[in-house]
């Protein structure tokens, strides 16, 4: 990277505004060829926002992009796409119905006689590019089949096959797990030695440190700090996203979430809060065991496809299952019923919360009461004082910024609908709680908040299963971690044991040997 | 670390091949317990009869993939075929041109509104639909007018034929595989798929959203003109109290060859084998012969609803899978 050459990519001054809101006020950024450039803010800063000005999603309302030394606007898509800034949004965003192949190779599909795509090889050309991606699966299956990781790569390898000046990725590592994060940083860098410019959105520090060479800070819209990565103390870095004095942060513990270990508990007599034996389920899950006792925070780890997400669907009955039975509080579940499962006070905050939780159209009160409605209601007749307490200390603790509780969810930034779907399942108070993916896409202040929260209800006797590809937060959220490999569990780790290492050991061990 | 789970992939098959499968069913039931019904003539004149349905149905398959729904087809089929009837007396040319440039028009400026306004589909064809009618009617006062076709060559257009079969059972089977290879095989198909799959998502992939819209409307008054025009030959004249209802005849078939009315999936294979299978329907309650054809609807409609529903329960067993 050589800091004299001409920037690539330029914004001066941009400015936009939604009604209610100034996402971006006079941001200037410039991106260098070669640099991998980190851009860092709470949720709602406008990072994404700032992206979507990039390629042609939004007009600026003031301001403008030089882009090759020239000014641009560009009007589509399309059009930023041609001119060679390629980008993966925050939601995945490709066609579910449409098949892997399809679904990489749109717009630029090999043709063979008369025009006319040459399927054959767009399928050994979709397998190829996937194989360099560490995916190996039927290209011809349709997308949503597969799960979000895969289809993150899929984007990943989308966006980085199209011939391109400037990668922008928002967000990419949220659900990816370690090795497929590893992955994606060797592609990283060697777009970086092509002379490829990099932008690259990730709320998970330790990601930034490692690849990114220069850093700018939005905070409420406006450019906090740009400068070189390396000489940014963590914590200075957090306290610049939060504005806050570096003092402050230091003092408030706000990255290290630290607490006593539960010890297992006297467990003689007691019942657990839910037991699962035996989910089986073909190619997915082998006769899963899991148990969570009140009060007990169990952290499911593993690789992609070693079936946790499967776990906790099958527990909550989304997963039809072949064998294997979930008992509540000594009684049995109906199996493959998640009306039965929330009845018995047993709820999922799922993995794909777009496809399977938010409702974008309805307001943030509305979205956060939804489930707890039935709590909050007496005779059919809803409490509106309670819902607006509910709704307000979770607006608060989480802090989710929307210009009001009755903004719809839609036009919140990506990790504020988050926040408000973690809301919701929080609010509802169930007996057991899994969680799938808690902080994907949540910032660092509010990730300690979840936490606590968390932490909180299993100290008033909750149960709570975790699932997370962020293996900090399971060291330090989980009382006890069970290991999954290919829908197996291959190990348990309690007190002591609790460490990323020996996670890392469990998911490798078991790994050499059904290898060799 | 593959999962490739059975019971989705017979799920996928049963949801594209379907139709395929109950038609070929309904068919030897039908040759087993009618004498009549597996000769080469019924056969034939099935085929026959649905080539109008199928050549409008191809359009609508587009429409429906890509996330739309287009109601203008029932009177742009009639106001294709009165215009046809029409311009014959100018000659073969303007019997097929004229027409053609009518309907495409609608359906362009259908697809115009749709795209460039996003206005909803439903409400936009529905007006193309009630105004196509009333500009009918007016000009045929109130249906009392019949234009009689007055161009030989075009009249054998509808009527002549090869091997028993007439020339629009040809000409749809020529359309036919020329809609699949460009659904399956061109960009244009890729971006109609993308479209009706995810519209957002595909605007930021760089697919032209609104150009692959107003193509689709186009097609799809074209492909309905078409039909008119061949039926109107067929008839040797140009009805204009024809084709009521018959957009709701043509979104069942599609929607019976597995093409999801919600967009984004399906495909032509499937919509020929719903026009066939309704117009196997229609035949076998004649065969039968002291029934109505009014309860041939009863049928198609009770059909099209277990369709629906075995939709949604293959739907959903191709998510979990
Ligand atoms: N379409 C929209 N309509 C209204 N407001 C919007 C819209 N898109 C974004 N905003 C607002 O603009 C602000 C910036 O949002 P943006 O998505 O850029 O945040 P972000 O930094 O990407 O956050 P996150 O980390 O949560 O993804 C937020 O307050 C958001 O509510
Ligand atoms: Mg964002």
């Amino acid at each position: 990277m050589s800091q004299s050459a001409a920037p690539v990519l330029e914004a001066r001054q941009i400015s936009k505004r939604f009604p209610g809101v100034v996402a971006l006020d006079g941001v200037s950024l410039a991106l260098l060829p070669g640099e991998v450039h980190a851009l860092v803010g709470e949720n709602g800063a406008g990072k994404s926002t700032l992206i979507k000005v990039f390629t042609g999603v939004h007009r600026p309302d003031g301001g403008e992009l030089i882009y090759n030394g020239s000014p641009t606007a560009f009007g589509t898509p399309l059009d930023a796409q041609r001119a060679g800034i390629s980008t993966i949004y925050q939601e995945v965003n490709l066609v579910p119905m449409m098949s892997v192949a399809r679904n990489l190779m749109l717009g630029r599909e090999p043709r063979g006689r008369l025009g006319v795509i040459d399927t054959a090889r767009m399928y050994g050309e979709a397998e190829r590019i996937l194989a360099g991606y560490g995916v190996v699966t039927d290209v011809r299956r349709p997308l949503r089949t597969l799960g979000m990781g895969v289809q993150q790569m899929v984007a990943l390898a989308r966006a980085v096959a199209i011939d391109a000046r400037v990668v922008i990725m928002d967000e990419p590592t949220s659900s990816l797990e370690p090795r497929e994060v590893e992955t994606l940083f060797s592609v990283i860098r060697k777009l970086k030695d092509d002379g490829i410019a990099v932008v690259y959105v990730s709320h998970r520090l330790d990601e930034l440190y490692e690849v990114c060479d220069r850093v700018t800070v939005l905070r409420d819209g406006r450019v906090a700090h740009t400068g070189p990565l390396a000489e940014l103390e963590r914590l200075k870095l957090i306290a610049l996203m939060l504005g806050r004095d570096l003092d402050e942060v230091r003092t408030g513990g706000l990255t290290r979430f630290s607490r006593d270990r539960r010890q297992a508990r006297d467990r003689d007599g007691a019942q657990p809060a839910v037991r699962a034996e035996g989910l089986t389920r073909r190619q997915v899950l082998r006769g899963v065991d899991v148990s969570v006792w009140p009060g007990e925070v169990v952290g499911l780890g593993g690789l992609l496809g070693a079936g946790r997400s499967e776990t906790a669907k099958g527990i909550v009955g989304a997963l039809p299952l072949d064998a294997g039975r979930v008992v509540v509080a000594g009684r049995p579940l109906r199996t493959g019923s998640t009306t039965a499962a929330i009845r018995a006070g047993v709820s999922l905050l799922p993995e794909d919360r777009k496809a399977e939780g938010i409702i974008p159209a309805l307001s943030v009160r509305e979205n956060i009461a939804l489930a707890a409605l039935p709590s909050l209601s007496r005779a059919g007749v809803v409490s509106d004082a309670k819902i607006d307490k509910i709704v307000d200390v979770f607006m608060r603790r989480l802090r989710i910024k929307a210009a009001s509780p009755d903004q719809p969810v839609q036009e919140l930034s990506g990790g504020n609908q988050q926040k408000v779907l973690l809301a919701r399942w929080l609010a509802i108070r169930p007996k057991i709680l899994l969680l799938d993916e808690p902080t994907r896409g949540i910032d660092v202040g509010a990730k300690a908040e979840v936490q606590a929260l968390v932490d909180e209800l299993a100290e008033e006797g909750l149960g709570v299963l975790l699932i997370s590809s962020d293996l900090e937060e399971l060291v330090e959220g989980a009382d006890r971690i069970l290991v999954l490999r290919e829908g197996e569990v291959v190990g348990e780790l309690s007190g002591d044991d609790v460490t990323e290492d020996k996670i890392m050991a469990s998911i490798a061990e078991r790994g050499a040997e059904s290898d060799g | 670390m593959t999962r490739s789970p059975g019971r989705e992939q017979v799920s996928r098959v049963l949801q594209q091949h379907g139709a395929l499968m109950v038609l070929a069913a309904l068919a030897i039931v039908g040759s087993i317990a009618f004498d009549s019904f597996a000769t080469a003539g019924n056969a034939a004149s099935i085929v026959v009869s649905s080539s109008f349905t199928a050549i409008i149905a191809i359009g609508m398959t587009f429409v429906i993939i890509s996330g739309g729904i287009d109601l203008s087809v029932g009177s742009l089929f009639v106001f294709g075929g009165v215009l046809a009837a029409y311009g014959s007396q100018y000659g073969l040319f303007v019997a097929l041109a004229l027409p053609l440039a009518a309907c495409g028009l609608v359906g362009l400026l259908q697809g115009l509104l749709i795209a460039r306004t996003g206005m909803a589909p439903f409400i936009v064809t529905l007006a193309g639909m009630l105004g196509v009618r009333g500009l009918m009617l007016a000009i045929s006062d109130e249906g009392a007018t019949t234009y009689l076709v007055k161009d030989s060559a075009f009249a054998r257009l509808g009527q002549g034929g090869l091997l028993g079969l007439t020339w629009p059972v040809y000409i749809t089977a020529l359309l036919a595989v020329a809609a699949m290879v460009l659904l399956q095989r061109t960009a244009f198909g890729q971006n109609v798929y993308a479209v009706g799959g995810n519209e957002p998502g595909a605007a930021l992939m760089g697919v032209p959203v609104a150009r692959t819209k107003v193509y689709v409307y186009l097609m799809s008054g074209l492909l309905a003109g078409l039909a008119g025009v061949l039926n109107a030959a067929r008839l040797s004249s140009g009805v204009t109290i024809l084709g009521i209802g018959l957009e709701l005849d043509v979104i069942a078939a599609v929607v019976i060859g597995g093409t999801l009315l919600t967009g984004g999936a399906g495909g032509i294979t499937g919509t020929i084998a719903g026009v066939l299978l309704l117009g196997v329907i229609q035949s076998l309650i004649n065969q039968v012969g002291n029934l109505t054809s009014a309860f041939q609807q009863v049928v198609s409609g009770l059909f099209l609803a277990l369709v629906v529903v075995a939709q949604r329960l293959l739907g959903r067993a191709q998510r979990l899978g």
